[in-house]
């Protein structure tokens, strides 16, 4: 899919442990640019922790995990902590439980998405406090990128509304918007389909496919729909348990009898017996 | 050394009267997650309602001291049990889904009330008490400097320890001690498996307060004074020792009162005794900066 | 909930009240007895003795007996549904009402002094409630906006306080000079304890900055030779008018104007001193948060994680909101100290940052206006009722539990956005 096959997150042996469980085994896998790539995996299968280690919420026990932007540069996200990985890295992401600024406004949470460019313009406050111009007009131009997003999602006529008051599907559509008012160079979405209807989540399909062909932004994300996985993925990674069983195109995954298994929870020795039927 | 071995005696002495006042914080502090501000000043009300039992029990004619004694241990668990139930019932179960601050903030509220309560009802001023409890040992002595081992310090240590094994067999075998556990392990899970939530929350602060009433009975007999204002900073030093043995621990609790009760008895003897609370306060930033979850106590993960 | 009460106001449950009632006033009894209905006094001998009062106990208990009968008997048995019960109608009336409160009250403010001028006591008490006023409002940045429960903000108090103090009588230094200094200590001292302990989770830095605040007053009380310990500071320089003193004498204040010498001259300045100082900590207020820092503030009180996954470093932005509001502390500590012209450890205790705290939250978290009003109300109201002094904290007390049970945004609490996209709804 792709045009240039070009990586932009690679993930080199990444491990997490807690205690003594391991979450994250030893997983490595390749995000290529302008992709979509999908994580999946049966609950339990440390796809969220694999989330959490990439957006710098948690440091990884082991692993690399190196982002490159298009203009060359290159991060190693394990070594940032978290905020710099958002701030620097240019990681945006979303929450499978959602975490809106629910008391405030949905322009607000845009708004406060683009916190750091704006604290720039604001002279650290100084400039802000006493009205200067180069603050305003460095407001207006967040307004204006808001703005853009919010008639992207269809949020336009709710813009000054409490973000709590929100529908379900229209505070997953806001926080999809808010994660890119930071200017992501890649989204992750944890489950962003969660909870959608039918509508909704065909909707949601083509926002990320404009994201993805009219920003040139790379997706990653978690999903359990698998409607939703097979119509939009370049590229999906299989989890189960905390090890990577496959890896590749929908095509590919939707025939791998270790997806099946994992999915329909077959033994081990099973699979073994299904590989064999299937001729592996 | 024998300077050192009268120190070790007091600061033990002060350590397992900080300890019962920490189980407190450490019980209710596992099973719902929030600082009960108020349970100092719930130890205070416990040395208040210890002294008014004692003068109204010696005003009816109980004149032999074991036997009112041990009228005003069962008269003030008893009734500080009860006032550590209402205030859980009032101030804290109706917030128990409510914003992360709100339980806190009401907790300070019913620190503020109880406070103030006592002291509109008995006063500002100390209230001093003759001693009860007297007679000491001489363990060793050099220079004309004697180690005195007082029974009312035997006494305290003794009832600490007592009260500490039959509260650790309380949560290890019976069933509530089970359903504290459940609890605090996962709320929602322990309801669904039909653990009454509200009956062990409930019990847990009961038995939190019967706990700081004996340390405040304690209190009141070894220092033999009171007033409405003890609460707040043994409360603190109490919750102090809590976080440095480890919220949410049992034997945390203990060790960190001993700790902290020997840490303040060290300071006030060898530094200055002007700073002792100082150094209290000190640890308790230390602590809750460099190891928040103290010696005893698990980590926590940051769930997002 | 509504179906329940209707159904309750249908059939009176009489039963249940009378059985809660009883509960509840044999609780009371049990808590009451010893604590109510005997109390100890010194006696002439200085042995404790005891007295009853068993009148006092009794009406407790049936004033229990009466509040849980009624209680159970009008709401039934769930929680009393206040907090839902207000309409959003009678919201927006309030909401559109406070929009007329606010300058109204400004402009009582500023009048107070030509309406009172001859009452001295007023004027005092004014000053007073306008310091708390500051108070509230510099606190409200860290507890309000930010979300921060900062439980020693006295500690900044007393550093403004001591700053003025010392830095007046040693260097001999004016008032306007030892104001921004204060403010700079007081935020440099919130730095300090800032940048440890920020990044606890809330319940714990509340402990932190309460024992922070107790380590604050502790060494201004020992540390004899730099602070003068419990004896304090006495004789610090009270203000002058911008240089003129003011005295009856050459060069003074009324002297320059041509004034006859009044002592009332002082007090009315330092009314205007300090209405100007929380004027200017309600107007930088206003400001931040329409400002990115200020919206940060707000979205790190929502969801912490949510704003450090946009990127925003929630250290640094707490510190600025603890740095500001012990700056704003540190002002009202040091216009306490010229006003008072003495200040001793006493004033800075856990009990104050406990009352700023209460009339924060009594205010409703965030909003300008309601602490204005309930610094108001809780100091100016408990003046007016002296012989219920005795009572003041004990009503906070309850309050602030009540407060958190049915209103736990506060009183006012509808929050103003800090920016629209489309036209002004009104």
């Amino acid at each position: 899919m792709s045009a240039a096959a070009e990586p932009i997150l690679t993930v080199d042996r990444l491990s997490m442990r807690f205690g003594g469980l391991i979450a994250v085994d030893d997983v490595s896998f390749v995000a290529q640019r302008s992709d979509i790539t999908a994580l999946i995996g049966p609950n339990g299968a440390g796809k969220t922790t694999v989330f959490n280690c990439i957006t710098g919420f948690y440091k990884p026990s082991a692993g690399l995990i190196r982002l490159q932007h298009p203009d060359g540069r290159a991060y190693l996200l394990e070594r940032l902590l978290n905020f710099r990985v958002a701030k620097v890295a240019r990681v945006a992401r979303t929450f499978q439980n959602m975490r809106l600024f629910a008391g405030m406004t949905v322009l607000e949470n845009l708004v406060v998405a683009q916190h750091n460019a704006l604290m720039r313009a604001s002279a650290f406050s100084f400039a802000g406090l006493f009205g200067l111009k180069s603050y305003r007009t460095a407001e207006s131009a967040a307004l204006d990128k808001a703005h853009y997003w919010l008639d992207r999602t269809g949020l336009l006529p709710r813009a000054d509304d409490p973000a709590g008051s929100l529908a379900y599907g229209e505070q997953r559509r806001l926080e999809i918007a808010r994660a890119m008012c930071t200017d992501p160079v890649l989204l992750c979405l944890d489950e962003p389909a969660a909870g959608l209807n039918a509508r909704e989540s065909a909707e949601l399909n083509a926002l990320l496919k404009f994201i993805r062909r009219e920003h040139g932004i790379s997706i990653l994300l978690i999903e359990h729909d698998m409607s939703v996985v097979m119509e939009i993925s370049d590229h999906i990674v299989v989890l189960d348990y905390g090890v990577k069983i496959a890896d590749g195109t929908p095509e590919a995954i939707r025939n791998d009898p270790k997806v099946i298994a994992a999915y329909l929870g077959i033994e081990d020795d099973e699979v073994e017996k299904v590989e064999a039927e299937v001729g592996l | 050394m024998e300077y050192f071995v009268q120190q070790l005696i007091i600061g033990i002495t002060l350590g397992s009267i900080y300890g019962l006042i920490a189980i407190g914080y450490t019980m209710v502090y596992g099973i719902i997650g929030m600082i009960n501000f108020a349970h100092g000043d719930v130890f205070m009300v416990g040395g208040f309602i210890a002294l008014i039992a004692f003068l109204a029990l010696l005003a009816i004619g109980v004149t032999s001291i074991p036997i009112a004694l041990f009228l005003v241990l069962l008269i003030a668990m008893a009734l500080t049990a009860l006032y550590g139930w209402t205030v859980e019932r009032f101030a804290y179960r109706p917030l128990r889904h409510s914003y992360r601050l709100a339980p806190l903030i009401s907790a300070i509220g019913m620190s503020i009330i109880l406070q103030n309560y006592v002291q509109i009802a008995q006063g500002a001023r100390v209230k001093p008490l003759p001693p009860i409890v007297t007679g000491s040992h001489t363990l060793m002595s050099s220079d004309g400097f004697d180690v005195e081992l007082s029974n009312i310090q035997i006494i305290v240590v003794l009832t600490t320890v007592a009260l500490m094994v039959s509260f650790s067999w309380l949560v290890a075998k019976t069933r509530l001690g089970r359903d504290m556990r459940a609890c605090e392990q996962d709320l929602k899970m322990a309801s669904l498996l039909g653990v009454n939530i509200d009956r062990t929350i409930s019990l847990t602060f009961v038995i939190g307060a019967a706990l700081a009433s004996v340390a405040g009975i304690m209190y009141l007999l070894y220092y033999g004074v009171i007033d409405f204002y003890i609460g707040f900073v043994a409360g603190v030093k109490a919750f102090t020792a809590a976080v440095l043995g480890g919220i949410g621990s049992l034997p945390g609790a203990m060790l960190g009162g001993l700790l902290i009760g020997l840490i303040e008895t060290f300071w006030s003897a060898y530094f200055s005794i002007e700073y002792k609370d100082v150094a209290a306060f000190s640890i308790l930033i230390v602590v809750l900066i460099f190891l928040p979850t103290g010696i005893l106590g698990r980590p926590e993960v940051e769930k997002v | 909930m509504s179906n329940e009460a209707a159904r309750s106001s249908r059939t009176l449950p009489l039963l249940p009240a009378l059985k809660d009632a009883t509960l509840s006033a044999l609780v009371a009894c049990g808590l009451f007895f010893f604590m109510i209905g005997l109390r100890t006094e010194q006696g002439s001998t200085g042995a404790l003795e005891i007295t009853t009062r068993f009148e006092t106990f009794a009406m407790l208990v049936a004033l229990v007996f009466a509040g849980s009968f009624l209680r159970t008997l009008v709401f039934g048995r769930g929680p009393i549904p206040l907090g839902r019960a207000i309409p959003p109608s009678l919201a927006r009336q309030v909401a559109s009402a406070s929009r007329f409160a606010a300058p109204a009250l400004l402009i009582f403010a500023l009048l107070v002094p030509v309406l009172f001028y001859q009452n001295r006591y007023l004027l005092d008490l004014g000053i007073l409630v306008l310091t708390y006023v500051m108070l509230g409002w510099g606190l409200n940045i860290v507890v309000g906006l930010a979300g921060l429960l900062d439980l020693g903000y006295v500690a900044f108090y007393a550093v403004g306080a001591y700053s003025y103090a010392l830095l007046a009588t040693h260097f001999h230094l004016s008032f306007w000079i030892c104001l921004p200094l204060a403010g700079i200590l007081a935020a440099f001292w919130g730095v300090l304890l800032g940048f440890p302990v920020l990044r606890l989770r809330g319940d714990y830095l509340a402990i932190v900055t309460l024992a922070f605040g107790e380590i604050i007053r502790l060494v201004l009380l020992n540390w004899q030779s730099f602070t003068g310990g419990p004896n304090g500071i006495s004789s610090i320089p009270r203000p002058s008018f911008f240089g003129l003193p003011f005295a009856d004498a050459e060069g003074s204040f009324s002297w320059t104007f041509g004034l006859e010498y009044s002592p009332t001259h002082r007090v009315v300045f330092l009314f205007y001193l300090i209405l100007a100082l929380a004027l200017l900590t309600n107007w930088v207020t206003i400001r931040l948060r329409r400002l990115p820092i200020g919206r940060a503030w707000e979205a790190m009180r929502e969801d912490e994680i949510a704003c450090r996954s946009l990127g925003i470093n929630t250290t640094t932005t707490k510190l600025t909101a603890f740095a500001i509001g012990a700056m704003f502390g540190g002002f009202a500590g040091s216009f306490f100290a010229t006003r008072q012209g003495f200040i001793s450890p006493e004033s800075f205790t856990f009990g104050e940052s406990a009352l700023v705290l209460a009339i924060v939250v009594l205010g409703g978290m965030g909003s300008q206006l309601g602490v204005a009003v309930a610094a108001l109300v809780m100091l100016g109201g408990f003046e007016l009722f002296r012989e219920f002094q005795l009572y003041r904290m004990l009503v906070f007390g309850f309050a602030m539990v009540l407060i958190m049970i049915w209103r736990p945004r506060g009183l006012v609490s509808t929050r103003e956005p800090s920016l629209y996209l489309g036209e002004r709804k009104t």
